[in-house]
């Protein structure tokens, strides 16, 4: 039997296995110590060169990637969409291509276009690593969401999770999804109909229609952002209304039968999805999930570099 | 010759404890030299730690301290990482305390290559600056790459490239051995 | 030009319900006898014993994106991209830039068509100037110079009003009105059909709703106006099912449906495959499975490509920013061999009728016939050949497939229009 790995590039959860989402959080901790010395850089990227290539604004998860790949001793540029060669109207593989030619080896990828991280992936050499692709996934936030609960609850398995919100537009609500289910959590999503994909039930998630009955099960509550934008487009007729029917308040979560765990991907909209009190009380994890989120994500540029695909799996066919 | 695979004893459970027992009297002898500097024993992953545990509590009954102890993975500093794969799994790496001006003696299974201990020397200036860094290890094989050497030496034995050495631990592998496996590769 | 026999081969002709081994003896541009032993002095004889011969087939909705985007297709690359897949008449879309909504462009499609020299090109009118959807454009002057029908296909016609008199004036000049249907505010920004496998790939989707209130709609239309409603690439069981009632009830529509929607459903999408992108989208299994059977009992008439080319570097591209479309002209024929006649839905005389006599009968055309005195439009192909689709073989300047490397039945070996071959094996 052959150890797990990760193959080329990180594009979603979907397409992993239990083991692999496994390898992947347990090679997290031993990341999180090295974020904790004093010189909080070890060499194990060095001479590597990494680009995160932004098409959207994120200050949390660009931030986040950055501090990683630097405590990995790995190069790094960053390029956001405006003020580039993208702002000119150079298309997505252009872009990319030309980056190559000036021998990179690894690519983050934040795209509004669903795909964009796999489109890029089959037309690149360097391993790409997706940090949020349109409505599709968002695997490095799916594995600090799940490092932060095992972390709390001891084990993923059997863990009754709940996603809050705006499932339809979410990426995170999707990778969270298919990693929880893979680890044998029991999954349910909760928020307006209008905001949850038709055909969402066929993943194998349980749906609730009201924030109080979703609190009555879970043992963990992940609460999504509600983007402004979808109030303009019809999806729902206000925040205020939002609030006082889906909001996640301190009254609602004192009915719960126990202490239900708090998560938010950020950055959070508090009064809206998320009362302040909630967000800053004991159990909220959101600070925690950030501190996860450099350990995974030093976690996952670890098993992915390397830049040499045949050489591994030459090395991988020697040892079994 | 000996057909490919092969294993014969090295040493045994009783040859174990008496190789510790000799190592760490060299090593009291080694931090002795320092004078006041703290003994601090850093094993490294895997069988390393198990080791300085054992060494530790051998030498605070010798002397009457408590001996503290680390542990090292020097996985993330080794120089070899674009090569391998799938990538090994780190272990835990633990250093109690600041190490300067601290006698560290860093304790493994087995020295062979001598890059393993290039390895851990860099991650341990990440750690501080120690009065000065020993190296114990329960078999030497020969064959060194770097100019490295050990200050207390369990046991010398002579293996070739091909073969390996397998240290068992009772902690890890249910029993106390030292085994040589021919052509099993380092 | 020398009589030419087509000698030997399987000659299935709906028009006049013949299906058996005879000859086809083709003068002056026309069939001049049909039957056993048919010949003239000094004829070119060819020998296509084992081969299938039909009337030409014909495919109602095509765009061959001249004038405006002539690097991804002209009227002469499309018309012979016709006759490489068999098709002796073609019918042109008129969302071209400019949009074909007056006789000078409508002209303009029926001159190049002739200097081409390959397959006919009939063009179609735009319903609305510009397509707009605002102001009825000339039907009459369209048809005089050429036009063989209405749409605003690209879109659909959004105003009921629009549709309405567009259903009505058509009467008089005894041409369909064909209609893209889709309703523009439920479409939303969709790139796929809106599913499990849509909410799987965090793509907007488009709901088979989206099409069926506009069938429905124009199906009201046309039984209030009496007009004559043509429904294009009709993608969902829902449409197919209201399409059946108001027939039952004598509605005059008539219907198309595309080989990719009988073949593909919304799995093709996957892997962000830009060549599965189309409007309408691919649907589900069950979709496909009430198109099968829409086109065995008629309920849909007609097969058409809809053939949409686009350059590559259009489609390759992220998904959502990629443009709707494939090219079909050169596939339409072994899909259909493939997956209708070798898929048990339909015989082989049915899905001849379904590509020759039918859209003949819907658009009123000439041809779809092998009767002596009609136009010598002629096709002929081996149902028992396998060939794999090669894009970079295809006539078409375009190669926006998602069937390349597909295993194919049945391959076209000669197609003859007016008399004359215009392809040849």
């Amino acid at each position: 039997m052959s150890a797990p790995a990760l193959a080329k590039d990180l594009l979603g959860i979907e397409h992993l296995s239990a083991e692999q989402i496994r390898l992947v959080l347990d090679t997290a901790e031993p990341f999180k110590e090295v974020s904790e010395r004093a010189i909080k850089k070890v060499p194990t990227l060095r001479g590597k060169t990494i680009v995160n290539l932004f098409y959207e604004s994120s200050t949390r998860t660009r931030t986040s990637f950055e501090f990683a790949e630097k405590r990995l001793s790995a190069d790094t540029v960053n390029i956001a969409a405006s003020g580039s060669s993208i702002e000119k109207g150079e298309n997505l593989v252009d872009t990319a291509r030309n980056l190559e030619a000036m021998r990179i080896d690894m690519v983050v990828i934040r795209h509004p276009a669903s795909g964009a991280a796999e489109f890029l992936a089959k037309r690149i050499r360097s391993n790409v690593i997706n940090a949020g692709d349109g409505m599709h996934e968002h695997p490095t936030q799916a594995f600090l969401d799940l490092l932060t609960i095992r972390d709390r609850l001891g084990k993923i398995e059997g863990a009754k999770v709940c996603i809050c919100g705006d499932i339809l537009h979410s990426r995170v609500a999707r990778s969270n999804i298919w990693g929880l289910l893979k680890l044998g959590a029991e999954v349910a999503v909760c928020g307006p109909r209008s905001l949850l994909p038709r055909g969402i039930e066929s993943l194998g998630v349980r749906v609730f229609r009201r924030i109080d009955e979703a609190i009555q099960w879970a043992d963990v509550l992940n609460v999504l952002r509600l983007q402004l934008e979808r109030m303009q487009a019809g999806f729902i007729p206000s925040l205020r209304e939002y609030n006082r029917v889906f909001g996640v308040t301190v009254e609602r979560l004192a009915r719960a039968p126990r202490k239900t765990l708090i998560l938010h991907p950020g950055p959070m909209n508090r009064g809206v999805e998320i009362d302040s009190l909630v967000a800053d009380g004991p159990q909220s994890v959101i600070l925690d999930q950030v501190t996860n989120g450099v350990a995974v994500r030093m976690a996952v540029l670890y098993l992915l570099a390397g830049g040499n695909p045949e050489r591994a799996e030459a090395a991988k066919g020697g040892a079994e | 010759m000996t057909p490919a695979g092969q294993r014969s004893a090295l040493l045994d459970a009783r040859a174990i404890t008496r190789a510790l027992d000799h190592m760490a009297v060299g090593i009291t002898e080694l931090a002795g030299k320092d004078g006041a500097n703290e003994l601090m024993l850093v094993g490294i992953q895997r069988r390393g730690v198990e080791l300085a545990d054992r060494l530790s509590a051998l030498i605070a009954s010798r002397t009457g301290a408590p001996v503290s102890r680390g542990a090292l993975d020097i996985t993330l500093y080794r120089d070899d990482l674009a090569t391998v794969g799938p990538k090994p799994l780190v272990g835990e790496t633990r250093i109690p305390g600041d190490l300067s001006g601290k006698c560290v003696v860093i304790v493994d299974d087995v020295l062979y290559t001598g890059r393993t201990i290039r390895a851990a020397l860099d991650e341990l200036a990440d750690f501080g600056r120690p009065a000065r860094i020993g190296l114990a290890v329960l078999i030497d094989r020969g064959g060194r790459e770097l100019p490295i050497h050990a200050d207390v030496v369990g046991k010398a034995v002579t293996a070739g490239p091909g073969d390996r050495v397998d240290v068992l631990l009772t902690e890890v592998d249910g029993r106390d051995a030292v085994e040589l496996v021919t052509g099993g590769g380092a | 030009m020398k009589p030419i026999v087509l000698r030997g081969a399987r000659v299935i002709d709906p028009s006049q319900s013949h299906d058996g081994v005879t000859d086809v003896l083709i003068e002056d541009g026309k069939i001049a006898a049909f039957g056993r032993g048919a010949t003239r002095d000094g004829a070119e004889v060819i020998d296509v014993s084992g081969k299938v011969v039909t009337p030409g087939l014909i495919d109602i909705h095509v765009h061959l994106r001249e004038p405006g985007r002539e690097d991804v297709e002209t009227v002469a690359t499309g018309a012979r991209a016709a006759a490489a897949g068999g098709f002796t008449a073609v019918c042109a879309m008129p969302n071209t830039d400019p949009v074909t909504d007056n006789q000078a462009a409508v002209g303009f499609i029926v001159k190049q068509a002739e200097a081409a020299g390959a397959s006919r090109v009939y063009p179609i009118g735009a319903i609305s100037l510009g397509s707009k959807g605002q102001q009825l454009a000339e039907f009459g002057e369209m048809v005089g110079a050429g036009a063989v029908a209405v749409s605003d296909d690209g879109k659909p016609v959004v105003s009921s009003h629009l549709m309405r008199t567009a259903l009505e004036y058509a009467q008089t000049f005894g041409i369909p009105v064909a209609d893209h249907c889709e309703d523009p505010t439920l479409f939303h920004g969709g790139c796929m059909h809106e599913g499990v496998v849509s909410a799987r790939m965090g793509l907007r989707g488009i709901p088979s709703a989206s099409e069926e209130i506009m069938v429905a709609r124009d199906l009201l239309l046309a039984e209030l106006t009496g007009g004559h409603i043509h429904l294009c690439h009709m993608s969902t069981r829902g449409s197919v099912e209201l399409i059946r009632r108001a027939k039952e009830r004598g509605v005059r529509v008539t219907a198309e449906a595309t080989p990719h929607h009988f073949t593909l459903t919304d799995s093709a999408c996957l892997g962000y495959n830009t060549n599965a992108k189309m409007n309408p989208p691919l649907r589900e299994d069950p979709d496909v499975a009430a198109i099968r059977a829409a086109i065995k009992d008629g309920t849909i008439d007609v097969i058409a490509s809809d053939h949409a080319p686009h350059h590559y570097d259009a489609k390759e591209r992220e998904f959502d920013d990629a443009p709707f479309g494939i090219v079909g002209l050169e596939t339409a024929l072994g899909l259909g061999l493939t997956e209708l006649v070798r898929g048990g839905v339909l015989t082989l005389p049915e899905l001849v009728r379904r590509m020759t006599t039918e859209p003949a009968r819907v658009f009123g055309l000439p041809g779809g016939t092998l009767k002596p005195g009609s136009p010598a439009d002629v096709s002929v192909f081996d149902p028992e050949v396998r060939w794999s689709v090669d894009a970079g073989a295809f006539q078409s300047k375009s190669r926006n497939t998602p069937f390349a490397g597909r295993e194919l039945w049945g391959r076209v070996e000669r197609t003859i229009v007016g008399g004359k071959s215009v392809y040849a094996r």
